[in-house]
């Protein structure tokens, strides 16, 4: 072929796109063969160890094209008779004469995932190559199953002996909990089949890999033939250790995680018939369909009965009866015939890996037995299985003897031509949901992003500047100007704090997540920045309040129109779980969806009851919103409180405020002036620079939200403690409270995400330093009292300032007094009250602070509002 | 000639490089029929054919049989087929085992939504004066039956240089193929007839409503990677239209229950959408894809970089173009000149680059103080269509907003993307007439396509619905809204229309001034809009000192006068006033020019500052 792979993993796309130029081995050798012997000699496979034994069959392609030169039917010299269901066509019996007793008593079942088996028998390579009779000694050494290079004898034992040995000190899967990680693995999950009676061994094909590279190149390359010798190994041995055990059928293995794992649209032609795992998305599931496996024949004259095996599809009707001898005389009996479940899931490439401007592709994926109804639409999923080639539905021209019942005959008979596209489908072998753990909140690994050695090494040497803040930082949206402290902010928001879990000490999970509201004029680019921020993480989602509903952010239910079954949907918030969720026009948001954020922002859980499914999802989100003041300008003589007019309640959840505004200097209008001309006209080489740098940060990101999780040093922690102190102390020479421990909390989150930053392990003085100066940066952007020009937090917190409280407190006093010389009225008119008290007052009483005084004496129960009479109580 | 009998001959590469050369010549695109002008069974099946279109889908990929080993029915001998370019396989296929099996990808391609009428009969007269008439005249029933004629015919295709290499793949060569070729061609010729039955339940996706025209599945062999949804190309390849592809499709309802168990995954939608007809939507094996940058057939096919000769000679006249221009619009717009340059600029528009989530260049035109007596507004848009190559005018009736599928839509059962009224070729004129929109309720739907629109003009990029998940695809189309206020979507640009005409006369003055210009004053026009978008411009850095020295003084001067939103659009009016004068830097004198019709704008802006809530 033009060009071999040399890249493992790299896209092998093409390599076949010139199939007609037909390599050196000759155009008479059979491409399939071909196929198989070039993987075994090129690729990131291992290449096959020359044993003894085996060295007269290493080099595979020729060894196939002395095979396979000679035409089909000839190459089965020793056809053996394979209609025991009990062979999976592996005629293992024949080769090692196993003691089959232990497993007499357990049937075997058939295994359609791993598609229509092929009946090749085994060749002995020696005789065939030689011509020579081979002696009896090393018979069993050198066969091989036809068209591989599977030694059933050697791969079984090797399979046994990675099951009795293989010991994995670091696992970590889940599946694993609760097993002995010092004693073999697999020994104890047999031990688990045995009592739990669930005939199926999940094995992990790094474990096999790791153990015996030799025999993971095989299970890749020939999964049809491999399986099921490794159904055989791990039977033997079962049966062995618990003879006594009774499964409803025999074990069967079904691999997973094979290294290969690649992207749907890698797949290939090379790929056909190899073991494979790729991820996707579920779109789509069929109907269970009932696959015949066995057709039961009775003859209508004399009542004799025979069982014939499908073979890719087709049955072979017998055309005699063997008993009575009538030619066609023999009826298939359906209810008496072995059906086998089936079932069509349609998967579809996930978001994250596709090319930009293209359409995700859709591969079909066959279900077979139990793994049928496993997965649901819209779920996420690796599937390991077969991929599996076949002819169109009108191709059918190479046709066998006998009838071909499920096959469709040909639109057109006279027409010769047929189509010449193949379909194709993967067999699934094992189903892995990626998103499943979400609802349990323990998948740190679901979305464990796999780096290249290089590029981990260009992330360390990048992490290893001394500016690697600054130059991040100034990567971010690099088309908005200046704004330093907010981009910084909001990097910081994008690596998060450590995650820690209190839920031993009854407080539940801390929040790992920052909070960052932008509020300002409109028309500064906050929208902007939130486009980018929502283009540059994976697990973003992008609303706007207008148009958003509590349903459209949360989750709500849905019934399927097809399967008329309750689905749950979920919302911006739940899907961007371990993302950020933006939230533009967050003050057009009406009431009740923002009251959904209270939960999510501090307890990161969403609760759900509607339509009888009362659940709890997290959404362990950052939330990053944007609102513009009530009125159309910032109005700098009014708290942000006032200019936003949002609940206190809801600011305080968030552990930056950010204010956009236009600063108005001349110094800054030249800078602005410049960087909007350069934006411009700047050319292409400097904007693919920056491509460059956004996929730099966004794996940058990754690994160190991965990878680095720190934790609070010493002097970090002493730090931390201080600075809390000195906020506190700030205020209270004033008499106010100027820091609450959800400070406290920010600043934590802000050192550990710093420290990430730095792909750090340990939060250190100089994370503790940043995350104050940011956070007073903000405060002082947001929490500055307009009347006096002090930071104060009560603003965010109470959503008043301190002297705007001591204020109302006072015409609050100054109204009773009023009220109270007014003698005994029960009831007075609003406005008059309103006027008297304007007339006494030396300060101007507006309405707002009149409405507040009457609001406060009516907490005290003094007095009650109706309408526009003011009454006094008892 | 089995030329794969000798290898790595690299025939194969050979001939695709020997027709991407000759198809790059000048005149390629005259001799070349083009399915887009001729009707299909007009065309001569297996022949190189051309055909201008949109990217709308882009299916799996499919695993075909690129070599395959066939009996040869008069000799019996088994010989090797090759596969590529072809859906079908000849007679007699043999087994498996010496079969390659190789990869190409399949796109559904529609023909460029919103076309012109007269982008249409231009590119068809031009193609008509070359292309021999044979090939057109549908009297090749007779000939079909002398076989050998086959042969010549193809050869008249291929005139330019009969190179025996490529035959293999192109031509028939053997007996029996020809006979299966002649098969075809009998029925092919038939297809005019029973075209019509089945159209009635194959939708074909268009992403406008109302649209006309093959739509085509092309098959690409190489670089799929390269394209895009949404790209317009000119895709020369091989027409395959065997019946033996729609034969499944027509049976489909009468055998649905025979199916094998591994076929009836695929729903019978599913299989209507990917199968359909040939004699509807023909195959289209690839040899060359030119990506269009355009589609305008009075410009050279030639880049303007390559073309400099053509280049200098429109520069330069570029500036009177413009004036004539401007006195052909201005009555259209109501004898407001203003108008008619804001209106030439947004014409010229692009969106050239982007940087991070922003989109260069863009400049949605918003006309306010659209009369709404005498159908202003549809008179208007037949002026606009007359002008570019693609528009579309959506007028944005509650009816329609509630109703129309703007966002493209997955649809999982068929496995395909229905298209929506967004899903349009880059540079497409969309006129979005806001004089029919009434009071009244917006549905989901409704609320959902007036977020649509916003997203485009705000960042140039439509979501597309994937039911699951919602995929972004960038966009560059110029919207133009007409209305009688300020506009409820978002615009980069407002202009209030200034009417020397008072409502009584409208009527009136709107039916004196509908005269059609002369055709060759139009396709000036429509030369000068096409080149001005393509032109590249610079600003030097002198002329950058003075721009940021005026916005600070500006600022100095009044700092609520202008923001840095300003700035923005002053850049993109200053580019587009230089590039429509045809001069590709920034000079001081169009900055000022810039900045002076701004301040006009502008001023009309404050005696209209009428609040309906729709401000920023």
């Amino acid at each position: 072929m033009s060009s071999p792979t040399s890249t493992p993993g790299g896209r092998k796309r093409g390599r076949n796109t010139n199939p007609s130029t037909p390599s050196s081995e000759g155009p008479t050798s059979p491409p399939s063969q071909r196929r198989r012997g070039q993987d075994s000699s090129t690729g990131d496979l291992m290449p096959m160890p020359t044993s003894p034994a085996t060295d007269m069959l290493s080099p595979a392609a020729p060894q196939d094209n002395s095979l396979l030169s000679s035409p089909r039917p000839s190459v089965l010299p020793n056809e053996v008779d394979m209609s025991s269901p009990l062979m999976y066509g592996t005629p293992s019996s024949r080769v090692e004469g196993t003691p089959r007793s232990g497993v007499r008593g357990t049937p075997a079942r058939q295994r359609p995932d791993l598609g229509s088996v092929r009946k090749a028998p085994q060749v002995d390579l020696q005789s065939d190559a030689d011509g020579a009779v081979t002696s009896e000694s090393n018979t069993g050494q050198r066969l091989v199953i036809w068209g591989t290079d599977v030694n059933v004898g050697t791969c079984k034992e090797k399979f046994q002996r990675f099951l009795q040995r293989f010991i994995d000190l670091t696992s970590t899967e889940d599946e694993n909990a609760g097993l002995d990680l010092n004693e073999p693995l697999y020994m104890q999950k047999l031990e688990e089949i045995s009592v739990v009676g669930d005939p199926v061994l999940n094995v992990n094909c790094l474990h096999v890999q790791s153990f015996d590279a030799e025999l993971y190149r095989q299970l890749i390359c020939y999964p049809q033939e491999v399986i099921p010798t490794f159904d055989m190994a791990v039977n033997e041995l079962f049966f062995e250790r618990f003879p006594d055990s009774i499964l409803e059928f025999q074990i069967q293995v079904r691999p997973y995680n094979a290294l290969k794992t690649r992207n749907m649209r890698n797949l290939n032609p090379e790929d056909i018939d190899q073991l494979i795992t790729i991820s996707g998305m579920v779109i789509r599931t069929s109907q269970l369909i009932p696959e015949m496996q066995e057709a039961f024949f009775q003859c209508q004259v004399c009542a004799f009965s025979t069982r014939v095996e499908v073979d890719r599809g087709r049955i072979a009707e017998p055309s005699v009866c063997r008993n009575c001898n009538t030619t066609h005389s023999l009826a298939i009996v359906h209810n008496r015939s072995v059906f086998s479940d089936k079932q069509m899931v349609k998967i579809q490439e996930s978001p994250e890996d596709m090319p930009a401007g293209q359409t995700p592709h859709t591969t079909i994926v066959y279900a077979h037995n139990d793994l049928v109804d496993k997965v649901q639409p819209g779920d996420r999923i690796n599937i390991t299985g077969k991929i599996s080639l076949h002819r169109d539905l009108n191709s059918s021209s190479n046709v066998p003897a006998g009838v071909y019942r499920a096959v469709p005959m040909r639109a057109n008979p006279r027409q010769s031509n047929v189509k010449s596209v193949y379909k194709t489908h993967i067999d699934a072998i094992h189903f892995h949901k990626t998103d499943e753990k979400r609802l349990h909140g323990l998948d740190e690994d679901a979305e464990q992003k796999l780096f290249t050695e290089d590029r981990v090494q260009t992330l360390k040497e990048l992490a290893a500047k001394p500016d690697v803040y600054e130059r991040l930082s100034s990567a971010l949206a690099p088309s908005i100007y200046e704004h330093e402290d907010i981009k910084k902010g909001i990097l910081l928001q994008l690596f998060g704090g450590a995650r820690k879990d209190f839920s031993q000490t009854g407080r539940g999970n801390f929040r790992a997540d920052v909070n960052i509201l932008l509020c300002g004029d409109p028309g500064t680019s906050k929208s902007q920045l939130l486009q980018y921020v929502y283009n540059l993480v994976p697990r973003g989602q992008y609303t706007s309040g207008k148009g958003s509903s509590a349903v459209g952010l949360t989750a709500y239910v849905m019934r399927d129109p097809e399967t008329r079954q309750l689905v749950l949907q979920t919302g911006a918030l739940v899907l961007s779980d371990n993302g950020i969720c933006c939230i533009d026009e967050f003050d057009k948001m009406s009431d009740s969806t923002r009251s959904v954020l209270h939960e999510v922002m501090e307890q990161q859980t969403l609760s759900i009851a509607k339509a009888g499914i009362i659940c709890q999802l997290n959404a362990r989100t950052s939330v990053l919103a944007a609102a513009n003041p009530i009125e159309s300008q910032w109005n700098p003589k009014k708290t942000t409180i006032e200019n936003i007019q949002l609940p206190h309640t809801l600011l305080s959840r968030f552990d930056l405020i950010f204010l956009m505004l236009d600063p108005q200097d001349e110094a800054y209008d030249r800078r602005l002036a410049h960087h909007l001309v350069s934006l411009y006209y700047q050319s292409e080489e400097q904007i693919e620079e920056e491509f460059l740098d956004m996929a730099v940060l966004r794996d940058y990101i990754a690994y160190a939200r991965t990878y680095i999780n720190p934790r609070l040093s010493e002097e970090a922690s002493q730090a931390l403690i201080e600075a809390y102190v000195d906020m506190r102390k700030i205020g209270s020479g004033r008499g106010m409270v100027s820091a609450y421990p959800r400070q406290l909390e920010s600043l934590i989150r802000l050192a550990e995400a710093h420290a990430k930053v730095r792909f750090s392990e340990k939060v250190e003085t100089i994370d503790v330093e940043e995350a104050k100066r940011l956070h007073r940066e903000a405060l002082k952007q947001s929490a500055t009292d307009p009347r006096t020009g002090f930071v104060d937090i009560s603003i965010l917190t109470t959503g008043m300032s301190a002297t705007a409280r001591k204020r109302k407190e006072e015409v609050a006093q100054a109204l009773k007094k009023l009220i109270q010389a007014k003698g005994k009225t029960p009831a007075m008119k609003y406005q008059q009250l309103l006027e008297d008290l304007r007339g006494q007052s030396e300060n101007a009483i507006t309405k707002e602070l009149f409405d507040e005084a009457l609001r406060a004496l009516a907490d005290e129960d003094y007095l009650t509002v109706t309408g526009k009479t003011v009454r006094l109580l008892a | 000639g089995f030329i794969f009998n000798n290898p790595n001959s690299g025939w194969e590469a050979k001939a695709v490089e020997f027709f991407k050369d000759h198809l790059k010549e000048k005149d390629a695109h005259t001799w070349v029929p083009s399915l887009n002008d001729v009707p299909l069974h007009y065309l001569k099946p297996n022949s190189l054919v051309k055909f201008r279109c949109l990217i709308q889908d882009m299916f799996d990929p499919e695993f075909y049989m690129g070599v395959y080993e066939a009996v040869d029915p008069s000799t019996k001998a088994k010989v090797l087929r090759c596969g590529k370019y072809k859906d079908v396989t000849e007679c007699g296929v043999r087994s498996l085992p010496n079969t390659v099996t190789a990869e190409r990808q399949t796109f559904y391609c529609v023909p460029i939504p919103g076309e012109n009428p007269w982008v249409k009969e231009i590119s068809s007269s031009c193609l008509a004066r070359v292309v021999p008439s044979t090939s057109y005249a549908p009297t090749r029933q007779k000939r079909s039956y002398e076989e050998d004629d086959d042969m010549d015919d193809m050869d008249t295709q291929m005139q330019r240089e009969p190179h025996t290499g490529m035959s293999c793949c192109l031509s028939p060569q053997s007996p029996t193929e020809q006979h299966g070729n002649g098969d075809c061609k009998r029925r092919e010729t038939e297809a005019p007839s029973s075209q019509t039955a089945p159209a009635s339940h194959l939708d074909l996706n268009f992403p406008l409503p109302g649209e006309k025209g093959p739509s085509c599945l092309v098959k690409v062999y190489e670089d799929w990677d390269g394209f895009k949804l949404n790209d317009t190309l000119e895709v020369f390849g091989i027409l395959s239209v065997s019946p033996a592809l729609s034969a499944l499709a027509d049976k489909k309802d009468a055998s649905s229950s025979l199916l094998d168990p591994t076929e009836c995954m695929e729903t019978a939608e599913e299989q209507r959408v990917h199968s359909p007809p040939a004699s509807l939507v023909p195959r289209l094996h690839v040899l060359y894809a030119k990506p269009l940058p355009h589609n305008n057939p009075l410009l050279p096919s030639a880049t303007l970089e390559d073309n400099s000769a053509f280049l200098s000679s429109t520069l330069s006249e570029m500036a009177s173009v413009r004036a004539e221009l401007l006195t052909f619009l201005t009555p259209i717009l109501l004898g407001d000149a203003l108008a008619a340059e804001y209106l030439i600029l947004h014409l010229i528009s692009n969106v050239y680059s982007r940087r991070d989530v922003l989109p260069l260049g863009k400049f949605t035109l918003n006309l306010s103080g659209c009369p709404t007596v005498a159908s202003y507004t549809e008179r208007f848009y037949q002026i606009i269509q007359q002008l570019v190559p693609s528009s579309y005018y959506l007028g944005m009736s509650l009816q329609n907003m509630n109703q129309m599928r703007f966002v493209p839509k997955k649809d999982y059962s068929a496995n395909r993307l229905v298209s929506g009224a967004l899903q349009l070729a880059r540079n497409t004129s969309l006129f979005l007439d806001e004089t029919q929109l009434e009071q009244g309720q917006l549905d989901t739907a409704g609320v959902r396509n007036v977020t649509a629109l916003g997203n485009l003009i705000t960042w140039q990029k439509v979501d597309y619905d994937f039911n699951y998940h919602q995929m972004e695809f960038p966009c560059n189309i110029n919207v133009l809204i007409a209305s009688e206020g300020r506009s409820l979507l978002p615009s980069d640009c407002q202009i209030h229309l200034q009417s020397q005409i008072t409502p009584p006369h409208m009527e009136e003055y709107l039916s004196s001034i509908h005269v059609h210009p002369q055709a060759s004053q139009l396709n000036k026009f429509r030369m000068y809009l096409s080149v001005a978008r393509l032109l590249n411009y610079s600003i030097s850095d002198e002329v950058t000192k003075s721009v940021e020295d005026d916005f600070v003084d500006m600022r100095k001067d009044d700092p609520q006068s202008i923001s840095a939103e300003d700035l923005h659009r002053m850049l993109v009016v200053a580019r587009l006033l230089s590039l429509s004068l045809g001069q590709t830097s920034l000079s001081r004198d169009s900055w000022l020019r810039a900045k002076h019709i701004e301040l006009l704008r502008r001023s009309r802006m404050e005696q209209h500052t009428c609040v309906n809530g729709n401000e920023p």
